[in-house]
């Protein structure tokens, strides 16, 4: 089934070549960073998960998102999702690589990775986060693989292929919410340390992934003849509003607690977020960037008028994932550690390293992405 | 190579290694004459008060760190530390009493891994390759097996461990053969000196201290020293409302 990738017009190789163009300066990078270790990065003893950490948190979440697609279509037999679940599937797959890999360039010792496997600690987290993103990995190659075979075969998918699919939605639940344990068992962390942080992770989840694949549907449409049609958009423009409604409400609870019990070592993250802590406001105007945004989307998405127009959907859904992005893939991670357990303000700025490594695992993700929905779409065009 | 020699080679291989390990294995006994430290559960006094005295002493410091082979990074945010000063209102955030005596608000307060009875990075480390010793309490690391995902960093609430974000032996100006160097991208924290007590040794902190501010022994020992300490003093820990239950007790 490879072999359909292989076959493209110009602006196909062209744009593929790009992207192998950022993987191999992403790579030249890394191999900076391995020969002189974590030294190029920003990271510092009081801010020690950085861009990275929050990159993978960020894409667990967008991988976790593919359920929105798949429960309607399996669960409830929503057939307008026929078309599109696919292309949920195999962007969960090129999330979880990606995530995979944000995990493995930021380990001290990389090619010690497998000590995870070899002394699995159940206490740990981050080894069931590890069993969690592998099998969900192993589910969804399986079943976007099984389906599609039989769909190349004009049969219907085998039997066994059922519950594996409905085993399939727990899970993708589970990668988010155990990724949230990761942080939010943390006494040394109060910023992290709320039972709405899972949810919360799960409703921005659920905003940002179903964002990112009407985005992708829509450039789908514009490169090639394949077209989910409007339902399906509209169907997924509902989930968005819905979750980031949901994302929006658990973020102002946050807030509410931590500002009114006026906890000192919880109120001070939220200050330095959104106002700045000792002087240091790294982040102050980001944040309020991804709170407008997330305002502007909520107005956009609520009005039907809007929402229904296709052509204001694709900036509110842009306006969601660039909000979300901000929110966890840089306040998030970071703020947790300013100020530090002993009280210093000490910022975090990564550094180009940490970008260009960063731009080099998203060119792989966008480089699957192609190749699979490439093959998804000859698949589909040639029985069509 | 005929097979006659191989096996004449292999046989002095042999011989030569075998001679080599009991060569190791009587200097390993040597080692062992001067009987070790042992204790149920390894604890630490330390006395403010009498730290106050020695203004800008750093002894206990440069011991530990000289017999550990801790490099000296100066980059901030960088540094590799075992045990370090700490002003007294950062290192006990919640003892924010306003008001308290000038030298004290600021007193360069000594902080290191407290030994955790309940050690928050033993139980997030995906690895095992740090673990509280069950025969003392010492929470031990193994630097080779360490992939360096600082998880430990990030749950410990003390900050009291640091990442090899150097290569360390590149900031080592002198190098303590009986000690193990490190390499950059892994964890690194006080270990109670766990190798100087198998040597019948106190830790080299509490060897060093002029003013004999800290007290190290056996917790579980009614008539031991630190027993002595508690039940005739005031103390106090780091973060108690954590659950963590640290064996590093402070003297104000």
């Amino acid at each position: 089934m490879l072999e359909k990738a292989l076959s493209g017009d110009r602006k196909y190789w062209s744009w593929l070549f790009a992207l192998c163009g950022v993987i191999f300066i992403g790579f030249l990078f890394w191999m900076y960073q391995y020969r002189n270790g974590l030294e190029v990065t920003g990271m510092s003893r009081d801010v020690a998960w950085g861009f990275y950490i929050a990159q993978f948190t960020f894409l667990v979440g967008v991988a976790a998102s593919a359920v929105m697609v798949v429960l309607p279509y399996y669960l409830h037999n929503y057939k307008a999702f026929g078309k599109i679940t696919i292309l949920g599937e195999f962007l969960a797959i090129s999330a979880v690589l990606m995530c995979m890999l944000f995990i493995f360039v930021d380990m001290g010792q990389p090619f010690r990775i497998m000590n995870v496997f070899l002394y699995p600690s159940p206490r740990s987290m981050m080894f069931w986060d590890t069993v969690a993103l592998g099998g969900y990995l192993v589910l969804n190659v399986l079943i976007s693989r099984v389906s599609l075979a039989a769909e190349r075969k004009g049969v219907a998918p085998a039997k066994w292929i059922k519950p594996i699919i409905i085993l399939s939605i727990p899970w993708a639940i589970s990668i988010h919410t155990v990724t949230a344990f990761l942080y939010s068992g943390l006494a040394a962390r109060p910023f992290w340390m709320t039972a709405v942080l899972a949810p919360r992770f799960l409703a921005s989840a659920f905003a940002s992934g179903p964002s990112l694949l009407i985005l992708l549907s829509l450039i789908i449409r514009k490169v090639s003849k394949y077209d989910v049609g409007k339902e399906p958009i509209q169907k997924l423009a509902i989930i968005v509003t819905y979750a980031m409604t949901i994302n929006v409400f658990f973020i102002l609870m946050e807030i509410f607690t931590a500002a009114y019990s006026n906890i000192p070592e919880h109120l001070a993250h939220f200050t330095y977020l959104y106002f700045g802590l000792d002087g240091k406001t790294a982040l102050v105007p980001w944040m309020w960037v991804s709170a407008i945004l997330a305002v502007l989307t909520l107005i956009l998405l609520i009005n039907p008028k809007t929402r229904h127009n296709e052509k204001i959907l694709v900036w509110a859904c842009a306006a969601v994932f660039v909000s979300i992005w901000i929110d966890k893939g840089m306040g998030m991670v970071v703020t947790g550690f300013v100020p530090s357990p002993l009280g210093k303000v000490f910022e975090y700025f990564p550094t180009i390293t940490e970008i260009g490594i960063a731009l080099g695992i998203y060119a792989i993700g966008f480089l699957l992405v192609t190749v699979f929905y490439k093959i998804a779409l000859s698949v589909r065009k040639s029985i069509a | 190579m005929d097979r006659r020699d191989f096996i004449k080679y292999c046989g002095i291989a042999t011989v030569g290694l075998a001679v080599g390990k009991a060569g190791r294995i009587l200097a390993a006994d040597k080692l062992l004459e001067e009987s070790p430290l042992t204790a149920s559960r390894w604890a630490m006094v330390f006395d403010l008060r009498k730290c106050l005295h020695k203004d800008g002493c750093t002894k206990c410091i440069d011991a530990c760190h000289t017999v550990h082979n801790v490099p000296k990074i100066d980059i901030p945010g960088d540094e590799v530390k075992w045990i370090w000063k700490e002003p007294f209102d950062h290192a006990f955030e919640e003892q924010q009493n306003e008001h308290l005596p000038e030298e004290l608000l600021h007193a360069p307060s000594l902080v290191l891994c407290n030994h955790c009875d309940n050690p928050p990075c033993v139980r997030v480390c995906p690895t095992q390759a740090t673990w509280k010793r069950a025969s003392d309490g010492i929470v031990m690391m193994d630097w080779h097996r360490c992939i360096g995902c600082r998880y430990c960093i990030v749950g410990c609430p003390y900050g009291s461990r640091s990442f090899n974000w150097h290569d360390p032996r590149k900031y080592l100006t002198t190098i303590q053969p009986d000690f193990p160097t490190r390499t950059k991208g892994v964890v690194e924290k006080c270990t109670f000196c766990s190798e100087r007590l198998d040597r019948g040794l106190l830790p080299a902190c509490v060897v060093d201290c002029p003013e004999k501010a800290l007290t190290f022994g056996d917790l579980q020992d009614v008539h031991s020293e630190v027993r002595e300490l508690l039940a005739s003093n005031f103390t106090i820990r780091r973060k108690p409302s954590l659950g963590t239950q640290p064996q590093v007790y402070y003297i104000v």
